[in-house]
């Protein structure tokens, strides 16, 4: 990003360019603030509030945080968010360096636009739908379990998305399903602006296609790691159309995540403070677990 | 010489194996879609008699139509605005760049990560309290404040791009900003208005979670949230959800087929700059 400063006009005086520009941004900031600045001020206000949405509030204090933070269901909920990364953020960008790495040379020409858009249609659809359509492959009667049989795997099918142990696993999976072609494709887009020179002195030198990867492509593609990581968190941590139709939290609490406790605590056991604390919760952990990300991987400049 | 993995083989094997995977869930959902509705399909099978009518069944008890209608009340309603505000914004901005000022650019940054649960709680008082709960206005004009952060982001790494001889050679005609911005800056802007129309109409035509909490009635709400309302209420007829959980994603997906060039591009660069 370059920043010059702005050039002395004499014509035009430095105030009223600045007059003029605050008039340009006005709009823009009006409506961000009041249908996002001040619903945060209000969250962190609810959150000091016992309050059921109807009634008489009360002050509260902190003991909203205190319960998110003790709280073991809540605990347990904010826990099976960290949960989901692996599958939203560790598997895809592991695995899509992996093939990316191996399919460097092949992404041109129509197989290349072919492979592009199949990719992408996950990024394309409501999530609803990945949920709606992968409820129907976890299904007992579903394709997974037929696949299982067909390789002789009877003994592992089993009702996925209503299983103590698999459902957050397979509810991952569904993240994975979605985030893997972006950060792939990403990741090949990265690859293709590393100078062709690098692979080609490598190979001279005798390097093995690992020495390759760990010592030319992962270095070099450092700026889109971050941005595939930055991404997939984010979605992992404030995941909840998936959730919502595919388990609704289920079975027990083992799939809820904190976007659907919140709905739930504020629209359906009205416990409007606690719901706003788990928010402003939630909002926080999204911060500390990108701004080092952002931090290690930007590029120097 | 050459180790295994570097046949070509191996990577197109990958790919083909990765298109597969991901094509297979819709696959699944259309085998069950041409089941007999009220039948409980298996699996990957194509049914013996493909029950079509299965779509048109969807699309009437669904009230499909209507809720198409209302999905594009709400994106025009959202998008041309935010594109507009985010515009001004980030010219703005653009010439906002001395030292103390920044911070106003920061604020609207803040909002970059912000999960929509977050707010949502607070979001619903507020949205009743003006009146417009149940209403398209309940979808529309929070969406507006939410994509501003990124609207904004993204507009302004555009105008910061631009070459200030432009700005100082229109300053020296006698043009005023608002002119400027109008006669010289827009036209130059199509590329990047382009690309954040495309990413704000996905996001809006998918919005799932304002919906759900702030209008009631499926007819008023986006596509994704109908879609949520048509699960809870023929949930149990899977050949029935599949059709219309088909016909819903369709509109976006045809579009996506017709315009992928365009549509891969801003995606890979708004989560750059996401």
């Amino acid at each position: 990003m370059t920043v010059t400063e702005t050039v002395q006009n004499p014509q035009a005086p430095a105030r009223k360019r600045i007059a003029a520009a605050w008039g340009f941004i006005l709009p823009a900031f009006a409506i961000y603030a009041a249908f996002v600045l001040l619903p945060m001020a209000i969250s962190v206000y609810y959150s000091l509030l016992n309050w059921d949405g109807i009634g008489q509030a009360s002050f509260a204090g902190l003991s909203n945080y205190w319960e998110v933070m003790t709280d073991s269901d809540l605990l347990q909920i904010i826990g099976n968010a960290f949960q989901l990364i692996i599958y939203f953020t560790a598997v895809p960008v592991v695995l899509g360096l992996l093939i990316a790495s191996v399919i460097r040379n092949q992404m041109s020409g129509r197989f290349g636009t072919v492979t592009r858009t199949i990719l992408f249609i996950p990024q394309v659809i409501p999530l609803v739908a990945a949920g709606i359509a992968w409820s129907w492959m976890y299904d007992f009667d579903g394709v997974v379990n037929q696949f299982l049989n067909l390789i002789g795997l009877e003994s592992w099918t089993r009702g996925w998305l209503g299983d103590f142990d698999y459902a957050l696993p397979a509810v991952g999976l569904i993240g994975t399903w979605v985030l893997l072609g972006l950060c792939l494709l990403l990741l090949v887009t990265g690859i293709a602006k590393i100078d062709p020179a690098l692979y080609e002195a490598a190979k001279l030198d005798g390097a093995t296609p690992w020495q390759e990867f760990r010592h030319v492509t992962l270095p070099s593609l450092r700026p889109e790691i971050g941005v595939c990581i930055t991404v997939t968190i984010i979605q992992a941590l404030s995941s909840f159309d998936v959730v919502y139709v595919s388990t609704g939290g289920g079975p027990g609490i083992e799939t809820t995540v904190p976007g659907l406790e919140i709905y739930r605590l504020a629209f359906a056991h009205r416990e409007v403070g606690l719901a706003s604390a788990l928010g402003v919760v939630l909002m926080i952990l999204v911060l500390v677990c990108i701004l080092p990300v952002q931090w290690l991987t930007r590029e120097k400049s | 010489m050459n180790h295994w993995l570097r046949n070509p083989w191996i990577g197109r094997g990958l790919i083909v194996l990765l298109m597969a995977i991901t094509l297979l869930p819709f696959l699944s959902m259309l085998s069950a879609a041409l089941a007999p509705s009220g039948t409980y399909p298996v699996g990957l099978s194509w049914p013996s008699d493909p029950q079509w009518g299965n779509f048109a069944r969807a699309f009437e008890v669904a009230n499909m139509g209507q809720m198409m209608l209302s999905s594009l009340l709400i994106v025009a309603g959202v998008v041309p605005l935010a594109v507009i505000m985010a515009c001004l914004a980030g010219f703005g901005l653009s010439k906002l760049v001395t030292g103390r000022r920044k911070w106003l650019y920061l604020v609207f940054v803040l909002g970059l990560t912000l999960p929509f649960e977050s707010i949502i709680t607070p979001l619903y008082y507020e949205v009743r309290a003006l009146g417009l709960l149940n209403t398209r206005f309940a979808i529309i004009l929070p969406l507006l404040g939410l994509y501003m952060p990124f609207s904004v982001y993204w507009m302004r790494a555009h105008f910061i791009g631009v070459p200030k001889d432009l700005s100082e050679a229109a300053q020296l005609d006698g043009a005023d900003s608002w002119r400027e911005f109008w006669k010289i800056q827009m036209p130059l802007a199509r590329p990047s208005v382009m690309s954040l129309s495309i990413l704000l109409f996905l996001w809006t035509w998918n919005q799932f979670l304002l919906p759900v909490v702030l209008v009631q009635d499926p007819t008023k709400r986006t596509v994704a949230g109908a879609l949520g309302a048509f699960q809870g209420q023929w949930g149990t007829d899977v050949p029935l959800l599949c059709a219309g959980s088909l016909i819903i994603l369709a509109p976006t997906v045809i579009l996506f087929l017709i315009f992928q060039r365009q549509f891969v591009s801003a995606l890979l660069q708004g989560a750059v700059k996401g």
